[in-house]
């Protein structure tokens, strides 16, 4: 291949690298290779030539295209054979909002002085106390104790049967090729009976949280939970909403918590916003409900129910939703207040939907939460486990 | 061979199967560097179909491996046969060490899909279609990893069997999960769409040559228009096609409310979206796409 054209195309991976798509040394060869198996070298076979060995997801299209024609000039042929629709652009950093804004700036320096918090609490923070405490109640130093006490609280799923097997002395199934080899040691007679049995494996968690303005005096600590249950469950998938659904696995994937958290902030464009539930659990349904909602998935669902957008919407989405999963288990802040009934239109709609509906109002509630989340029974949509607060 | 992505488009078109410029230079490079071909798509976008017509055109065997969750070695590449070995060790008697001497030869292997597709007896290289692979657990892409790249598989007992042929090989997902890139890596990539109306028209005029060429148009511009209503299920080119082919059985020569509502279960396959369209929607739909 002439010099000069192989240079260019170098340098045209290397800006598709940087723009994040992941291309390796080998994708650049094929890419060569490739063009060296077209006769006419015009710009529509190298854009179908590229787009054919670089491109290795359909969501890197829309960025590929874009920077095809930002280096090889605008055409008319760009794109034409597939009409992409252009992806949400999420590398916009987006202005941090009341809740969050306050939250990181305290979290920036723990040592400020608390103004205008009555010196009440001095020996009463100890854990004991604090484990029956509304979160919306609790002082900053508060709130500081029960995210040390919740480090320390384990959220594991129950296992489910997988296909594969695996050798087990009481297992249902003979292992044929163990007892084969064994046999042959032994004159071709069958001494022992090798058994084995499926394989237990964990069940993927979904964590679906509301954090709207209706909810902002539980989102601190909201966060933090998000944090530890994607740490100590690593198939955990997490989405946050309230006018807008925003995916934040990958951010709370971070071991730290504050980098997480704060990653995570940045991602946000909503906090503290309005709610359109049924709206943004569509939005789920359609983007990722096929790819994180299988093998027998739990979905934590979280919020107040505090609807503003359209109730029919939201059935129809709340049963999409239930289809999908395992166990829709929905946590409201709002349950633990004395007097509290599911009246938000929202909470009524989304009831008929949910196969547990549990308070996670304060740290009892977390604790009660784990055990529940290790208890989920095996078939589909059967009676609460012992233990759940009824509706 | 076809010598072009022009040539293969064409051929491919007169088998019925009718490519964009993007899939057949897509196809065209995996023909010519020998490389697996990996298609993600909606379902009933024709990713199967494609696997098919190239077994067509090349005139070769279609080794389809369909899988699912749970899918390990003894079923997708290869299984020893027990029972045979098993009788031919009482058959030798009481042997000692020497007793497993030819037993774990390629006599008592059983092919699965992926060892027939590499193994020595073609003539011509087969075509091997791996079908859903989303379907399949993560385990089972790091094994494929070694055939795809290599084109050989490994047996612990018998050594590494290669290709002397290199299938062409197919592999399809609807994106249920993603797959991981170090398999996207090894393969060409393409994500098929929806075709344009110009080219639904064709396929649909290909599969069923009985339908007049107006309510073909007709028929294709509907169900296109369908695609950008908020579906649970989005209606594929198969179904395009079957609806295509029970208006004809009817002989209906126009769509109106009535026939469409009829025979909507053909296109809509789930009870939600048949109640939301049924009726006056179809109504709006059916005005909105014949302008």
């Amino acid at each position: 291949m002439i010099s000069w054209i192989y240079r260019d195309l170098v340098e045209f991976v290397r800006l598709l690298r940087m723009a994040g798509l992941p291309i390796g040394v080998e994708q650049t060869e094929l890419f060569a290779q490739g063009l060296s198996c077209v006769e006419a070298l015009s710009r529509r076979e190298i854009y179908l030539v590229a787009r054919a060995t670089l491109v290795l997801s359909r969501d890197h299209l829309p960025v590929f295209d874009e920077r095809f024609a930002a280096f090889f000039g605008e055409g008319d042929s760009a794109g034409q054979g597939q009409r992409v629709p252009p992806a949400p652009r999420h590398d916009r950093v987006p202005p941090l909002r009341n809740a969050l804004t306050a939250f990181m700036a305290e979290r920036a320096r723990p040592q400020a002085a608390e103004v205008g918090v009555p010196e009440q609490t001095k020996a009463a923070s100890s854990l004991e106390q604090l484990q029956r405490k509304d979160f919306s109640e609790c002082t900053s130093e508060e709130l500081d104790a029960i995210e040390r006490a919740l480090r320390d609280v384990r959220f594991d799923l129950t296992l489910r049967r997988s296909l594969r097997f695996a050798p087990s002395p009481h297992g249902e199934n003979l292992d044929l090729r163990r007892m084969v080899r064994d046999a042959a040691r032994h004159g071709g007679r069958a001494l022992t009976l090798h058994r084995r049995r499926r394989k237990l494996t964990h069940r993927p968690l979904v964590v679906l949280a509301d954090i709207s303005g209706s909810m902002e005096l539980y989102s601190r600590i909201l966060l933090q939970f998000l944090h530890v249950i994607s740490r100590s469950h690593r198939q955990t998938q997490t989405f946050v909403f309230g006018t807008r659904l925003t995916c934040i696995t990958g951010q709370l994937q971070i071991r730290d918590v504050d980098t997480a958290l704060s990653h995570a902030a940045r991602a946000i464009v909503d906090f503290a916003g309005g709610t359109r539930i049924g709206e943004c659990i569509g939005a789920f349904n359609r983007r990722y409900a096929r790819r994180v909602l299988r093998k027998g998935a739990v979905l934590l669902f979280i919020s107040d129910g505090w609807e503003t957008g359209d109730a029919s919407t939201l059935d129809l989405e709340m049963r999409r939703l239930r289809a999908r999963s395992h166990r829709v288990v929905w946590l409201n802040p709002l349950m633990g207040r004395t007097g509290y009934e599911p009246r938000a239109r929202g909470v009524e709609i989304a009831l008929t939907h949910a196969d547990d509906f549990l308070p996670v109002h304060n740290l009892q509630s977390l604790h009660e939460l784990s055990w529940h989340l290790a208890h989920i029974p095996r078939r589909k949509g059967s009676r609460p486990a012992l233990g759940t607060v009824g509706r | 061979m076809p010598a072009n992505r022009e040539a293969l488009a064409a051929a491919l078109a007169e088998r019925g199967y009718i490519v964009d410029d993007a899939l057949a230079m897509s196809v065209f490079l995996s023909l010519r560097m020998q490389r697996p071909l990996f298609l993600e798509g909606a379902p009933g976008v024709g990713k199967t179909l494609l696997a098919h017509v190239l077994a067509e055109l090349f005139e070769t065997r279609l080794i389809r491996l369909q899988c699912y969750e749970g899918l390990d070695i003894s079923q997708a590449a290869y299984e020893w046969n027990y029972p045979r070995q098993l009788l031919e060790i009482q058959a030798r008697g009481t042997g000692g060490a020497a007793a497993t001497d030819g037993l774990f030869t390629e006599a008592y292997l059983l092919k699965r899909p992926l060892l027939q597709a590499i193994d020595a007896a073609h003539e011509r290289p087969p075509v091997l279609l791996i079908d859903e692979l989303d379907r399949a657990d993560e385990e089972f892409e790091s094994f494929l990893l070694e055939l795809l790249s290599e084109y050989q598989i490994t047996i612990p007992e018998l050594g590494t069997l290669k290709a002397h042929h290199r299938p062409i090989v197919v592999l399809t997902s609807n994106r249920t999960r993603d797959v991981h890139d170090a398999l996207r890596r090894r393969c060409l990539y393409h994500w098929i769409d929806y075709p344009t109306l110009e080219n639904e028209i064709a396929i649909v005029g290909r599969k069923v040559p009985a339908l007049a060429q107006h309510l073909c148009r007709r028929l294709v511009a509907f169900v296109q228009r369908l695609r950008q209503e908020d579906l649970a299920k989005l209606p594929g080119v198969a179904e395009t096609v079957d609806w295509a082919e029970a208006l004809t059985q009817l002989g209906e020569t126009d769509l109106d409310r009535g026939v469409v509502d009829a025979t909507l279960g053909l296109l809509l396959k789930s009870h939600e979206d048949l109640e939301r369209i049924r009726g006056a929607l179809v109504e709006r739909l059916l005005t909105e796409s014949a302008g």
